[in-house]
């Protein structure tokens, strides 16, 4: 089945109104770009219609801010230079500490605006809630009702992204790509660390984490070729856990799917057992075919051969638990590994990693960039023989 | 590639030092290297002048032992002082090599080492840095002001900043022995768990702050107890001055506050030694759960930083316009507004970890409502100057500077307040020129003017107006140049703790805000330059009314710098400006008729204290399991020992009192 047949949204439809007026931003936000420089400028002039309005939201509250901003800096410099002491001014009156008119207004003026500001925020936030999926392509189009989402699976890997199209099949590796006002939907986990997908020309960022999935609702409205990354910090590698975000048109997108299609590569778990292990600075992959319910077996931590799934344990729990003999089976229940630095950890002495690994495994602390054939750059490496970070070769 | 260091230690090397081994030292790094190299140097140097002029017992028996409040403030500023040389020195390195690294260039910092460098920037500034100096401000001025003669627990005064120091020890340590951790400043695990962090970074982290943490907390009890049993008669809680109002709610805020992050990082020690799984990714554990621990501390901490300031500029505001401070009680009720909304904002600063829309709107509006009270701050300063008579001495030219600079990091924290808009701007560039607009606009551009008001008191002789003028100047231009690229970057999509960068059009973004840097060290030498010269003319500068602003409050009552017991008679007040209400109703100084005057002791308690608790903090960073028992258990004897230590006070003697009196009686005649 092609993605092309499937009906993702109808033509041009009467928008909903938004949570804010767009037709007067758009008048003025030229205006105030002007004075702000260039189009690099990728939060103010975001290709998502979910950025576009956030980028409004900013112009918004910035314009009701500078509402009493701009006074209060005014009165500032005028009350300074008026009643500086050269100036003598003949109003000085040294007891004059109360006024119970100005008290109302100096508690009041910041009170209405964070009342407008407020109702700004509890109407943006739900609307623009990265869960909620999305109601309009742009503020001129909805999204048909029928219409069905482009599925996409992220997983944040130490220090790459991962992106499965469940639909399709495919898998990539830093290079994510979608049709231009296709709405997507894309679920977020990470392997490891704690992460942060964003793509600031499509749409604001949510956390990829351990264990936990998140959501993110989306539609580029640009064709272009757009920087993704991760917006928190994970240690060596963050700095170049980058991708690219392509938005291409229908036919670009079933081209660039054909292309992926034709790698002979396929994701299954070891391929993805391999792949998470820690490497930087990752050229672009492609997987034409992956294992079914591969980003279920990440999520639940549970892709390692002997591994248990989060949501087993979970259920296996709701229902009273697997009983005492269980107490000692923790190999299935360990996921980052651990090893001994010769602390208290309950790593068995003369058994390093035994218990914490299955074979094949390494502890995610010893992992380096070079095992998996990506060469970090050299003082990089001299960097991990410093103390405290461990080799992985003088165990 | 080095060896794990556990591998080498084995027998009897291992059971004396741990994990400590010669690989412990970062000889392969030429900059690290080079730092010791000048540090060793110039403590030799100073260690060797100390030794030459056989200051020694001096500072012992004087300072190191000392009990006093006026004492143990000024080491804290000191100590303030020091450690911001060392946390500027880590953003000069991160601006320079954030400015290199363009065009394939990876700078010239390591990621090993820059996001050490990150890492300690932030940690200093907060914890050894800006606590310090208020703290240090707080323990000099809040018993003067409210007429006391030291703190409610001297001893423990003396402890707490002990403890400050030890902690602020162990993370100098870390620069040249181990290494420090590179994780952020909030250490978010799983980053910071065992499995990802074996080395022992992370632990200097926890130990550090654990016990900094100690003398954080005691010294915030002492401040609330002195202020709330030591007013002098009269000073009901609605005369406090308003740095006193500040300060104590500052301090209730340390109270509910701080044993969270003593809890929470107890919590990840034991991750870390004994394999429990509170914040691990397996076994149950949830990280989340110590991102919203470390901010139900974090975000009241911000507040506990500025609060303090707001009085500053209260203060300094109602001097320098030489009236009454406009809307007093509205200023007392939006700091109290401000201490309480502050526990109910902490999830503000994870929006994007997938909160329903719901909670996310929540806390967003919560955040916002604190700009009213903040807002109602800033315009009571404003009507003060209001039919005022302006005198622009440098404490009010910081204050001013702060009112225009805080007004727009305001402006955009409400911004980033909106969770929607929050989505693009968290993690970003935008947010890291946010929090140092309010905390350098804000907590730093008050600590100077607070430096510059009450030096005077301090030394009994103002700082140099000319280098002043010139540290301010590049101080507020040098901070814009730093910035605003940072604003600007954060807007193009730059996010924080990066250390090489793609795309070339960036870079020149980032080497203005290197200039701004620059411009900011300028500034920090002309200040230092400033006490230099100060010193040197001190008998130029020398001020021997007590009262060089015509001050309002009851610091400025007594000589500069005041006697060891403050006050020869306890004073009486009347209104909430005390020595202006005194002055204006012509009060009469008493000549005669003195007491002998009741004083604590000195105690070398507290350093021994902190010196076990450092030894303590060492072992267990290193896993030197017999020492960290025996410190430990050192601890508790020393403390114990303490308990039954009975000479605890005496009396200044009356001809002393009366000397030192008469002195001041004798000044003050030949001044008119």
């Amino acid at each position: 089945m092609s993605i092309r047949e499937r009906p993702y949204y109808a033509g041009r439809m009467t928008a909903r109104p938004s949570a804010f007026n767009g037709a007067f931003l758009r008048r003025i936000a030229p205006l105030l770009l002007l004075t702000l420089g260039g189009c690099d400028w990728v939060v103010l002039s975001p290709a998502g219609d979910v950025a576009m309005q956030q980028r409004d939201l900013i112009l918004i509250a910035t314009l009701l801010m500078l509402l009493i901003i701009i006074p209060v800096i005014a009165m500032t410099i005028w009350f300074a230079w008026r009643y500086r002491e050269k100036a003598q001014a003949a109003d000085y009156d040294p007891d004059w500490d109360h006024s119970t008119s100005l008290e109302l207004m100096i508690w009041s003026a910041p009170l209405l605006i964070i009342i407008a500001l407020g109702a700004v925020t509890w109407t943006s936030t739900h609307l623009l809630d990265p869960y909620r999926p999305i109601e309009r392509i742009d503020s001129g189009r909805k999204v048909e009702p029928a219409a069905r989402r482009l599925q996409v699976e992220v997983v944040a890997l130490d220090w790459k992204w991962l992106f499965i199209y469940p639909e399709l099949g495919i898998a990539t590796v830093n290079e994510l790509a979608a049709p231009v006002d296709q709405p997507i939907e894309f679920k977020i986990t990470s392997a490891s660390l704690m992460n942060s997908f964003f793509v600031p020309a499509l749409a604001g960022q949510i956390y990829a984490m351990p264990g936990m999935q998140t959501v993110l609702h989306a539609v580029a409205n640009k064709p272009g070729n757009f920087e993704g990354f991760s917006a928190n910090y994970t240690g060596t590698g963050f700095s170049h856990m980058r991708f690219r975000f392509h938005a291409m048109d229908q036919a670009g997108f079933d081209r660039w799917v054909a292309q992926v299609k034709a790698s002979g590569a396929k994701l299954d778990r070891a391929t993805y057992v391999a792949l998470e292990q820690p490497s930087e600075k990752v050229p672009p992959m492609y997987f034409g075919g992956v294992e079914p319910r591969l980003f279920h077996a990440a999520l639940n931590m549970c892709v390692q051969p002997g591994k248990r799934c989060m949501d087993e344990i979970m259920m296996t729990d709701a229902r009273g638990g697997a009983g005492k003999e269980s107490a000692r089976d923790v190999a299935g229940l360990r996921h980052d590994g651990t090893i001994d630095v010769g602390g208290f950890h309950p790593v068995e002495p003369g058994k390093k990693g035994e218990i914490a690994q299955p074979a094949g495994m390494t502890p995610a602390a010893e992992r380096t960039p070079a095992e998996q054939g990506h060469q970090a750059p050299g003082h990089q490496q001299d960097a991990d023989g410093h103390a405290g970070h461990s080799g992985h070769g003088g165990m | 590639m080095a060896p794990h260091p556990a591998s080498e230690n084995s027998g009897i090397w291992k059971l004396i030092f741990g994990r400590l081994d010669w690989s412990a030292l970062p000889l392969h790094e030429p900059i690290v290297v080079g730092t010791f190299a000048m540090v060793a140097l110039g403590g030799l140097a100073v260690f060797g002048l100390i030794t030459r002029y056989r200051l020694w017992g001096y500072l012992w028996t004087e300072w190191f032992t000392t009990v006093d409040h006026k004492r143990i403030g000024i080491m804290y500023m000191i100590l303030g002082l020091v450690m911001f040389v060392r946390g500027f020195a880590d953003a000069v390195m991160m601006r320079i090599q954030q400015a290199m690294a363009f065009n394939g260039s990876e700078g010239y910092l390591n990621a090993h080492h820059y996001d050490q460098i990150f890492t300690a920037h932030g940690v200093i500034m907060i914890f050894f840095v800006a606590m310090p100096m208020i703290t240090g401000i707080m323990n000099y001025i809040v018993p003067l002001q409210i007429g006391a003669r030291d703190v409610s627990f001297p001893f423990l005064n003396n402890f707490s900043f002990w403890m400050t120091t030890s902690g602020a020890v162990i993370v100098m340590m870390s620069l040249f022995v181990g290494e420090f951790a590179r994780s952020g400043w909030l250490a978010y695990p799983p980053l910071t768990g065992i499995a990802y962090s074996p080395g022992v970074g992370v632990d200097y982290y926890i130990w550090a702050l654990q016990i900094a943490g100690v003398g954080t907390l005691l010294s915030g009890v002492n401040l609330i107890a002195t202020i709330v049993k030591m007013r002098a008669p009269g000073m009901t809680m609605m005369k406090l001055p308003i740095f006193v109002w500040t300060s104590l709610l500052a301090n209730v805020l340390i109270v509910a506050a701080f044993p969270v992050l003593t809890a929470v990082l107890a919590l990840l020690s034991l991750d870390r030694y004994v394999g429990t799984a509170f914040f691990t990714n397996d076994f149950g554990g949830n990280p989340m759960m110590y991102v919203n621990l470390i901010w139900i501390w974090g975000h009241p901490e911000v507040y506990i930083l500025i609060l303090p300031l707001f009085g500053v500029f209260s203060e300094v505001v109602s001097t320098f316009c030489s009236k009454r401070l406009f809307g007093y009680s509205s200023m007392v009720y939006a700091t109290v507004v401000i201490a309480i909304l502050s526990y109910l904002v902490w999830l503000h600063h994870f929006f994007t970890m997938g909160s329903g829309a719901s909670v996310n709107s929540f806390f967003g509006i919560t955040t916002m409502v604190i700009s009213i009270p903040t807002g109602a701050k800033l315009f009571n300063w404003l009507f003060t100057m209001y039919r005022g008579r302006i005198r622009f001495e440098l404490p009010m030219m910081w204050t001013v500077a702060f009112m225009l600079t805080f007004t727009i990091g305001g402006m955009t924290g409400v911004l980033l307040a909106v969770p929607p808009a929050d989505f693009v701007l968290h993690n970003s560039l935008f947010l890291i020129a946010h929090f140092h607009n309010v905390i350098i606009g804000g907590v730093l551009f008050g600590m100077f003017a607070a430096i510059n008001y009450w030096w005077p008191k301090a030394f009994g002789f103002k700082l140099d107006r000319t280098w002043g003028v010139r540290s301010f100047w590049l101080w507020v231009v040098g901070f814009w140049f730093a910035f605003m690229p940072l604003y600007i970057l954060g807007l193009m999509g730059v996010t924080r703790r990066l250390r090489v960068f793609d795309d070339p059009s960036l870079q020149i973004w980032f080497i203005i805000a290197a200039f701004g840097a620059f411009l900011i060290a300028c500034g920090i030498a002309c200040m230092f330059i400033q006490f230099g010269v100060s010193i040197w003319k001190r008998n130029e500068l020398r001020d021997t009314t007590g009262d060089p602003w015509n001050g309002r409050t009851l610091e400025w009552s007594t000589s500069s710098p005041p006697p060891d017991y403050n006050f020869a008679f306890t004073p009486v007040i009347h209104d909430n400006d005390a020595w202006a209400d005194m002055k204006k109703r012509g009060y009469q100084r008493p000549t005669g008729g003195f007491e002998p005057i009741h004083m604590p002791s000195n105690t070398g308690t507290g350093i021994i204290l902190a010196g076990l608790a450092t030894a303590f903090g060492v072992a267990m960073i290193w896993y030197i399991w017999w020492l960290a028992g025996l410190s430990f258990f050192g601890l508790l004897a020393v403390a114990i020992g303490h308990t039954f230590n009975y000479k605890r006070d005496f009396h200044i003697p009356r001809d002393v009192v009366e000397r030192t009196e008469g002195e001041r009686t004798r000044l003050l005649a030949a001044q008119g």
